[in-house]
């Protein structure tokens, strides 16, 4: 069933429930045919973190805390190059949706920051429609959220941390989403083994329990949080909505492995910091902000909190990466 | 004061550096990792002077490359067109190392303007060459005169006559025994050599025919500024107009017609093509194309089909794959396959795993400085780069056109002096437009 059917078959089903839990939500994006489908994530609880026994487990993983993350929408993939080329582009800017007073969003898409074109041809020839969007920095992925903002009116921005670890374990506590062992992870991810050397189609492989796909492999996911590995050491009690806010560039974390890498870095509880080095390649001085030359396996995916921060809040969101 | 003690200790350097250098020599190999002093004895301890000529961000690349490459190298000098740009310049270097190197070009070396570049290149002993690449016949041809050691970034001239002054200057760079390396970096790229040894052992035949890419996007493009005179206009927005660019099979595709070149080891006979402005053809546009193909044909009979394209929203690719007698070769998968395309080697390498050629490059040239050898990059820099223009005057004419007709062209798009008085070689009408090469009408030769 296609996602948008989906959409309709809910509303169906909850509308006339009053229910404020859509399953699943389709952006429409006004002046192309792509779209964004997301998921409903309810709020909840759940174990952040590894503990020493697992497989591959390494310091920074634990130790393991009670979270509590809000309810939150999720895109189902990986954003792709289709709606990423959108922002990079600029070309639908004047098909922003018209802001009401009751927008989740007032900013203009004018106000947006655009990302430069890249002098290295960024999917080195891996894929284009349909195909993971790679190689962006932070900033960019939060600049897509910022015009994703814009555009539709509804507020995006990158999960967090917590949010993308509650999300990919989709109340499972193993190693990864559907059990402790790589026996089946062919089934679910893109990684080292099968991958032919190159990220894949979005949404080729089993979806977890919550339907989001490629959570483990295919592209790594950037997340909001700075990178700091002693994070975990001080959360004692239940934390609600735990975020590291960014205070430099890096490193910040990126999450769920890569079409490059062995399992273990797949699993759900893994981190990866980011690195200047992923900037190795730019042949430019100062290097791009926007892109990552040596970063071919990370990308992102999008959430909308249910519930809509204050504009100041949202500016935070969408500037992280320029606070020196 | 302690005189005796420095003494001893030159003494020391010098007789461990004779031996290290000996070493170096029968060996060919350096096991031990030395400290930066011991390594400036090896190599001598002169200092080397750079100068940046062109200091937009592949220059000041290119300046961390070299600043990179060599303990005992100086930033003394710097020179642009315009003075926002060297401010903006410096910062860059300087936030790149982190206050770990000291970067301090003085006030005075500090050149703007046209002429700046003689100035700059005179405080030197080694250059880098990365203005719009109409200048750099005139730039290296000045530089190899002073007896200076030079990076030039690809394209290195726009037209047939700065390809002429090149190949001589290049000729006396070789006699004077002066390193050029030119920008065509994956000559420095391991991938690219590991798979040139493989195809020059035979592991595809010989090469018959080939596609070669650069098909993505697009680059940036500078609006016009109230204020500003036309010729200010063209070289801030210098992407879009010839006598600065050249178009962009030549400021980009150049890489892929360059490794065609380079893996059949000849350079073509005669090209014929199409081509036009399709989608990027607004005023902001300048005069070039934004798609080119072209047939280049080898002595051998080897065809090269080759693709540029700079629309958005199309297939993207760059990359070279050859078809050969025995089998076939795809460098952007690393791929070499039998005539059934079985696979019969895959470059091992991952992603990051590789060296930065951009860093190899200077690495290489600034070794072969301190070892007196010589890097002579500058002819086939020259070839390449005049092969692409063969593509390009293919494509505006819709002629069939030959190397030699090419090589022998008096087309000159890039004026011998440029002054900010001077009026570009091209301007627009009434309207805002320019002229537009016309296949079947516009000459060429």
């Amino acid at each position: 069933m296609s996602s948008k059917l989906k959409l309709v078959f809910t509303f169906l089903v909850f509308g006339f429930l009053f229910s404020t839990a859509q399953e699943y939500f389709t952006e429409t994006l006004l002046g192309t045919d792509h779209s964004l489908d997301l998921v409903f994530v309810k709020g909840g609880t759940f174990t952040m973190g590894s503990s020493k026994s697992e497989v591959g487990h390494f310091g920074d993983e634990g130790p393991q805390h009670e979270v509590a993350v809000d309810a939150f929408w999720m895109g189902q993939f990986e954003v792709t190059w289709d709606l990423y080329n959108l922002f990079v582009t600029r070309e639908i800017d004047a098909y922003q949706s018209k802001k009401i007073p009751t927008s989740e969003v007032q900013i203009d898409v004018d106000a947006v920051s655009g990302a430069t074109t890249p002098y290295v041809e960024m999917s080195f020839g891996m894929g284009i429609e349909g195909y993971p969007a790679i190689c962006m920095t932070q900033l960019a992925a939060v600049k897509f959220c910022e015009w994703l903002s814009a555009m539709t009116g509804h507020f995006y921005r990158l999960p967090t941390e917590a949010e993308w670890e509650y999300a990919c374990r989709a109340g499972s506590t193993t190693s990864y989403s559907f059990g402790n062992t790589t026996e089946n992870l062919g089934e679910y991810a893109w990684y080292a083994s099968n991958s032919d050397d190159k990220y894949q189609l979005v949404g080729t492989k089993k979806p977890n329990a919550w339907g989001l796909y490629d959570m483990h492999g295919n592209v790594a996911e950037w997340t909001l949080d700075q990178y700091v590995p002693t994070s975990y050491r001080t959360r004692k009690e239940l934390v609600k909505n735990p975020f590291q806010e960014p205070s430099k560039i890096y490193p910040k974390v990126v999450r769920g492995g890569s079409w490059m890498d062995a399992p273990k870095r797949l699993r759900s509880a893994a981190r990866r910091p980011s690195t200047k080095k992923w900037k190795m390649r730019d042949p430019q001085i100062p290097k791009s902000k926007w892109w990552h030359t040596d970063a071919p396996f990370v990308g992102f995916r999008v959430v909308r909190p249910v519930k809509t921060p204050t504009e100041e809040e949202q500016r935070k969101y969408w500037n992280y990466e320029s606070t020196p | 004061m302690m005189k005796n003690k420095d003494t001893l200790k030159n003494y020391e350097t010098s007789r461990r550096s004779f031996v290290q250098k000996t070493a170096l020599a029968t060996s060919g190999l350096l096991t031990v990792p030395l400290s930066v002093e011991a390594m400036a004895n090896v190599h001598g301890a002169k200092k080397l002077k750079l100068a940046l000529i062109g200091c937009g961000g592949r220059g000041s690349g290119a300046a961390v490359q070299a600043l990179t490459a060599d303990e005992n190298v100086e930033l003394v000098a710097i020179a642009d067109a315009f003075a926002d740009r060297i401010e903006k310049s410096l910062n860059g270097i300087k936030d790149h190392f982190d206050g770990k190197k000291k970067i301090d070009v003085k006030e005075k070396n500090r050149f703007v303007g046209f002429d700046a570049y003689k100035k700059a290149i005179d405080l030197a002993d080694v250059v880098i060459l990365t203005t719009p690449p109409g200048f750099r016949p005139y730039h290296f041809e000045y530089a190899i005169a002073n007896d200076k050691h030079v990076f030039m970034e690809k394209p290195v001239a726009t037209d047939p006559v700065g390809i002429r002054k090149v190949l001589a200057t290049a000729k006396m760079a070789k006699a004077k025994k002066l390193n050029v390396v030119v920008g065509l970096q994956r000559h420095y790229q391991t991938k690219y050599i590991d798979i040139k040894q493989r195809i020059d052992q035979g592991a595809i035949g010989k090469i018959r025919s080939g596609q070669v890419y650069w098909n993505d996007a697009g680059v940036w493009v500078k609006k016009r500024q109230a204020g500003q005179s036309e010729l200010e206009y063209q070289m801030r927005n210098w992407y879009y107009f010839n006598w600065l660019c050249g178009d962009h099979i030549l400021e980009q595709h150049i890489h892929n017609i360059d490794v065609a070149n380079w893996f059949i080891g000849d350079y073509p006979v005669s090209a014929q093509g199409m081509g036009g402005r399709q989608v990027r053809n607004g005023k902001d546009h300048g005069e070039i194309f934004d798609h080119h193909f072209v047939e280049f044909t080898y002595a051998s009979g080897a065809v090269i089909s080759s693709q540029c394209r700079h629309i958005p929203g199309t297939m993207r690719r760059v990359d070279e794959v050859f078809q050969g007698t025995q089998g076939s070769v795809e460098i952007g998968k690393g791929l070499i396959t039998d005539l059934e395309g079985n696979s019969q080697y895959k470059y091992p390498r991952k992603w990051g795993e590789d060296s930065n050629p951009y860093q190899v490059e200077h690495d290489r040239l600034f070794a072969s400085i301190r070892n007196g050898g010589v890097i002579a990059d500058a002819e086939n820099g020259a070839m390449s780069t005049l092969t692409a223009i063969l593509g390009r005057m293919a494509t505006y004419t819709g002629k069939k056109i030959t190397l030699e007709e090419a090589l022998n062209s008096e087309l000159h798009l890039m004026p011998e002096t440029v002054t900010w008085d001077s009026t570009p070689p091209s301007v627009p009408d009434s309207e805002g437009n320019y002229p537009i090469p016309t296949p079947g009408k516009t000459k060429m030769i």
